[in-house]
């Protein structure tokens, strides 16, 4: 069932559009946006008041690498691999982040704190490398840098 | 000089609201061309200036404009599209102009759709630019308040609506057709064209899709004339350009200059030269789908044009540098890796064609590439070339690889024959 504040947020959603299924995407992140992920329930749910079948539905929603079709934590990072990082230390990063939460992409930490995902160029280039966590961007990263970030997120 | 784009950002302050854009002059341009000229007139000005795309393609921003059906008999709605899915690796030049002007934003949004006659905007901004998308809906928002946006704006009878729209990824939502399949709740795959979005695009009706830097320059054209934005330009394309280097210079960054700016003033005088202990080895001009230019390249211009003569393409004008203490095939190999994974599937060569070209270079990178490996990858620049896909992603994938063949093929063979990285 979806909440009576997902499906309010969803129908302010479908008036934006000509044809209910158009807002299928926004519909997904509304849901993500509550339960983090989107479920399989969920996404019957949504497919439902879209008019559209589940399978449809799903086509769209596993296009889309920023919609997640499994649990993630409660922080996804997202580390950008894509070149001008990659020249600038991306790997040194990659690694680090890799010790330091001990998990790998793909992977959640068994607090349930972090997500760890690569992500392509996030367009700040002149600051790399750089990642975002959750909707944060931060740049011109060092190790030592990630360390202060991720004790941030732990602490708060 | 001037710097029409740029001329209200002040890196580290907040953008102007409302009331200081217009102190600086801002909407101007809304109000010239509401008020004082015909959808048509804005149409020729654009079309005189001479104004190119910046998205990477280079097509006439006027010309595309000339093919939507106008008049009393045009299907309706019609759409103006912004392209603001920035995602082509090394770019980050509309991420200055969405969070440093977002009322250029919008106020080229208005004048342009009013040249072709839409009715609705939407801007289609890729998820990752949060703060270019909280500076752009407050800015939308106090555009309706003041009666730039909505019903009959400015006593015109014009009506503009125009929506921000946030997308969840994929590169492919960059590419026009992908990104009207896109906001139509579908999967980002490029569409067939013939017919062309400018008679049957979003929902099947007229539709143009521009860059966000291109559309930008509009209001500036309007207000100042086609004569003056082509005096812009130091060559045949006309206007300024919003350039951008990343990599180990010493100070990277993005500079408005005139079109037509060589790469060494770019790279030496702006960006500062290369970093203590580095030598430059090559760039790509315009983001990771364009061709390696060299040393013996400094000195083309970047436009479109000349650009295009010395064997590569302005892109979008933002210069990634490679120096002499990375691996050109390591290089490559991250491109390609990102090219693999963006591809959307829906055409063969790029689905099957790509991933392999990455398979190839990773093994090239870590000491089991065999020399008849050179030969296949240089047997997919050609079959993933112009004309063997439904878009141009796999044709711009091919470019860094076919010109670091070209450049860098002693670094491939080395690696084939001593089985490893040098670099490493």
């Amino acid at each position: 069932m979806l909440s009576e504040e997902e499906r309010q947020e969803i129908e302010k959603e479908l008036e934006h559009y000509e044809y209910k299924r158009a807002a299928s995407i926004e519909a997904l992140k509304i849901l993500q946006k509550h339960r983090r992920w989107v479920t399989d329930e969920g996404l019957a749910d949504l497919a439902g008041i879209l008019e559209m079948s589940t399978a449809e539905l799903d086509n769209v929603a596993t296009f889309y690498n920023l919609i997640y079709r499994q649990p993630v934590g409660e922080n996804v990072i997202l580390l950008c691999d894509s070149i001008s990082c990659w020249l600038m230390g991306y790997e040194q990063i990659r690694d680090h982040m890799r010790e330091r939460l001990g998990i790998n992409y793909g992977e959640t930490t068994p607090d349930g704190k972090f997500t760890l995902i690569p992500i392509v160029c996030l367009g700040t280039c002149d600051h790399a490398p750089a990642m975002m966590v959750g909707e944060k961007l931060y740049n011109d990263l060092t190790p030592e840098k990630v360390d202060e970030i991720l004790e941030q997120y732990r602490t708060g | 000089m001037e710097k029409p784009l740029t001329k209200n950002i002040r890196p580290g302050e907040p953008p102007f609201d409302l009331e200081a854009y217009e102190r600086a002059g801002g909407y101007g341009a809304v109000r010239k061309a509401l008020t004082n000229m015909t959808p048509n007139e804005v149409l020729e000005e654009v079309k005189k200036s001479n104004l190119r795309g910046r998205g990477g393609a280079g097509f006439p921003t006027g010309m595309k404009w000339s093919f939507v059906p106008m008049g009393a008999d045009a299907p309706r709605p019609k759409y103006m599209i912004m392209n603001a899915d920035e995602m082509e690796p090394g770019t980050f030049k509309d991420r200055v102009l969405l969070e440093g002007d977002p009322h250029l934003i919008v106020e080229s949004m208005i004048v342009s759709a009013y040249a072709i006659e839409a009715e609705k905007g939407y801007v289609f901004l890729r998820w990752e630019y949060k703060e270019a998308e909280r500076a752009v809906r407050k800015a939308v928002g106090e555009a309706y308040k003041a009666g730039y946006l909505g019903k009959n704006i400015l006593g015109s009878g014009y009506d503009f609506d125009l929506q921000v729209h946030s997308s969840a990824g994929r590169y492919m939502c960059g590419e026009e057709t992908g990104l009207l399949n896109s906001l139509e709740g579908k999967r980002a795959i490029p569409r067939a064209k013939p017919p062309f979005p400018q008679t049957s695009g979003l929902w099947g009706k007229p539709t143009i899709v521009n860059n966000v830097e291109t559309l930008c320059s509009v209001p500036h054209i309007i207000n100042q004339g086609a004569e003056w934005f082509r005096g812009l330009s130091y060559t045949s394309d006309a206007g300024t350009k919003l350039y951008g280097v990343s990599g180990k210079v010493k100070n990277p960054g993005w500079w408005e200059l005139p079109m037509g700016t060589t790469l060494r003033e770019i790279l030496e005088e702006h960006a500062g030269g290369m970093r203590e202990g580095y030598k430059f080895r090559g760039a790509l001009p315009g983001g990771a789908s364009t061709d390696f230019l060299v040393e013996e390249h400094l000195d083309v211009r970047l436009d479109f044009n000349s650009v295009q003569e010395a064997g590569s393409r302005l892109g979008t004008g933002t210069v990634i540098v490679m120096d002499d203490k990375t691996c050109p095939v390591g290089m490559v190999h991250n491109l390609e890796h990102f090219f693999a994974q963006e591809s959307c599937g829906w055409c063969t060569p790029c689905r099957e064609g790509l991933p392999w070209v990455e398979r190839i270079l990773y093994a090239i990178d870590n000491g089991e590439g065999r020399p008849e490996d050179i030969d296949l990858l240089e047997m997919h620049t050609r079959f993933l070339g112009p004309g063997n896909t439904f878009c141009a992603l796999a044709p711009g994938a091919v470019e860094p690889l076919q010109s670091a063949l070209k450049y860098f093929r002693a670094d491939f063979d080395q690696h084939i024959n001593e089985k490893r990285c040098p670099w490493r």
